[in-house]
């Protein structure tokens, strides 16, 4: 293949990646901007909905396709009730201290994780897509009778790949939505804003806290369900997920919800871009350090312009 | 008797009971003995800048991990004997902690936890990265004839066993000289009032950073003579869970205690072998400890005594 349809090939890829980024660290981003909590056990969320995903389809059975819907409506429910349960039990506890609800998520993370591979095992599962057309994708070149479109072999995507982008598309939408139009969202930005001052107007800070955990954890796993039918479910899958929406929350401006879609975007795409042309490690070296560096000289994030 | 002398005759009653244990333990618990030790090592370096200064580090791996490569790499590659080896470990943990405080101390609270995290995660990838020289997750065994210390071979069992109490041992009482001279005073000063003491003129960053290097350093330490007692270098000691490990064993102990390192790091080995003769899933333990320790005992065990018996408890 030559260059041009390479590079559009880990474009669509790096669309993919970025999609599902931008979802699983808005729900980060969320849960740090409202609740000044930093929850290591995120990717643990993220697992836990691709993991339900495998269990509700095996046990509904039928077509791919009816497996799947009720996994992407209840596999977000059960994660965000059992992150609702969490934060009940346990980081309402701790009074929401930055620092003890660190090591209590890191807690969280291994219970989580190992519960898994007691009950779920250490293997990989597949998820069967509800629909997985492959589509090719023509490109056009310069030849010797003028432009001429021809389908370059290996250049295709598939139909579910595209879902995942729209899909993500419109959650993210539906997300701002609900931030800027409803009164939930109201309520959330308020308590963001000054916790003390939205408890003395009456709002029940407590209860947004665990709602808006419940979301974040439920945004995580709503990602993971889209991912799984193209990844597999494996009890280990967190550990990704946890570390690029740090980076991406990060370098987007901690508690910043567009910058956090912003450079979603940005990492997703240039991560599948990077890794195509240099070792997936060097990769992740160069993102580890940007982030630590960006957190020493630049603690408001490259976009954000508010100190947090 | 005074409380000066109570504290000596606690600490040293300790090492000489560690000292007895020898003739009487099994072979089994002998061993472990000897791996807690170093261990506790480990913890007893963390808690200088967690227990004492008050920064929580989510980068301890990183220091631990220079010594130990700092160590296997120089006796396996530049074919250095094992004692300058040794003295290689501690020096790269050391320049790798003054390297991350630079940095790591402009920034304060979570921001620091991931920082820290952040590059211990680059290091432990760096690790892997370079596999030809580290042999990556697979790591590598430094051989027997390398093991050899002013005569002393260490994979004999004896040998280790006191080669990791003499490293315990001096750990131990360096951290409790440190703590009860003015710098330790002023770095416990720190972890409740940064504020107050930097207007009342003392340097903090200094003594921040002095806290970080002793901590990284001794870390290293406890690294290098991990690698040489057990004769194993590899990037699981550089991960993420071998970061969470020392803060574990200081939370179950005490933070701020000289004894907690110790007792937790005792405590936590032999729950963790309980509980892997049991199921595969033994983090479940940690995990479980760890929330719990927040929720309902932040002091660790230590802290407890401290709080119900011994208020002078350093």
């Amino acid at each position: 293949m030559e260059l041009g349809p390479y590079l559009l090939l880990a474009t669509l890829e790096g669309s993919v990646t970025a999609a599902v980024l931008a979802l699983t660290a808005v729900g980060l981003s969320l849960v740090f901007g409202v609740m000044r909590v930093v929850n290591i056990a995120h990717g643990e969320f993220f697992m836990l909905g691709a993991v339900l995903a495998w269990g509700l389809t095996q046990w509904i059975g039928g077509h791919p396709a009816l497996g799947f819907a009720a996994a992407l409506i209840l596999a977000p429910l059960l994660v965000g009730a059992i992150a609702v349960a969490a934060d009940m039990t346990i980081l309402k506890r701790l009074d929401y201290d930055p620092e003890r609800t660190i090591v209590a998520t890191i807690g969280l993370l291994y219970i989580i994780q190992q519960v898994t591979l007691m009950t779920y095992g250490p293997d990989a599962r597949p998820v069967e897509a509800p629909f997985n057309t492959r589509l090719a994708i023509p490109w056009v070149a310069w030849g010797e009778d003028g432009f001429s479109m021809y389908w370059p072999w290996g250049l295709s995507t598939t139909s579910y790949k595209l879902a995942v982008i729209g899909a993500a598309l419109v959650l993210l939408c539906a997300i701002w939505a609900m931030m800027t139009r409803t009164r939930m969202g109201l309520v959330m930005r308020a308590t963001q804003a000054d916790r003390d001052m939205a408890l003395a107007f009456g709002i029940p800070v407590e209860k947004v806290y665990a709602m808006v955990f419940g979301i974040g954890a439920g945004l995580a796993a709503m990602a993971a369900v889209l991912i799984v039918p193209i990844q597999q479910a494996h009890y280990l899958m967190g550990a990704d997920p946890l570390l690029l929406s740090f980076i991406v929350v990060i370098i987007g401006g901690l508690g910043s919800l567009p910058g956090t879609v912003v450079a979603a975007i940005l990492i997703g795409l240039s991560d599948g871009i990077i890794s195509v042309f240099f070792s997936p490690t060097l990769a992740k070296i160069l993102a580890t350090l940007l982030v630590g560096l960006v957190l020493v000289f630049r603690p408001q994030g490259l976009f954000g312009a508010r100190a947090s | 008797m005074t409380v000066t002398a109570r504290v000596w005759a606690l600490h040293l009653g300790l090492i000489a009971v560690l000292f007895a244990l020898h003739f009487v333990l099994p072979p089994y618990h002998h061993g472990n003995l000897a791996r807690i030790m170093v261990l506790a090592t480990y913890a007893i370096g963390y808690n200088v800048l967690f227990g004492y200064t008050g920064l929580l580090s989510l980068g301890h791996a990183l220091f631990f991990a220079a010594g130990m490569y700092g160590m296997g790499l120089a006796v396996s590659h530049a074919g250095l004997s094992p004692a300058v080896a040794l003295c290689v470990g501690v020096l790269a943990g050391a320049l790798v902690s003054f390297a991350l405080a630079l940095l790591a101390l402009r920034t304060s609270g979570v921001a620091f936890m991931i920082v820290t995290l952040m590059f211990a995660q680059a290091g432990y990838l760096t690790i892997l990265y370079f596999g030809e020289w580290t042999r990556g997750d697979e790591g590598f065994v430094i051989q027997a004839a390398d093991r050899v210390l002013w005569g002393f071979d260490l994979s004999d069992p004896a040998n280790r066993y006191f080669a990791a109490l003499t490293l315990f041992a001096v750990c131990l009482l360096v951290s409790l000289r440190l703590v009860r001279r003015p710098f330790g005073r002023t770095l416990i000063a720190i972890r409740e009032n940064e504020e107050r003491v930097r207007m009342l003129g003392y340097d903090t960053w200094a003594h921040k950073m002095g806290a970080m290097v002793i901590s990284g350093t001794i870390s290293a330490a406890a690294g290098a003579a991990y690698g040489i007692l057990f004769g194993y270098v590899g990037a699981s000691f550089a991960a993420v869970p071998h970061s969470i490990l020392p803060l574990l064993y200081v939370l179950l102990g005490g933070a701020g205690t000289i004894l907690g390192p110790f007792v937790g790091a005792l405590f936590m080995f032999y729950l963790i072998d309980l509980a892997s003769g049991i199921t595969t899933a033994h983090m479940l333990i940690a995990g479980v400890v760890l929330v719990l320790l927040t929720l309902f005992a932040p002091q660790g065990l230590m802290g407890e005594l401290r709080r119900r018996l011994w208020k002078g408890l350093p």
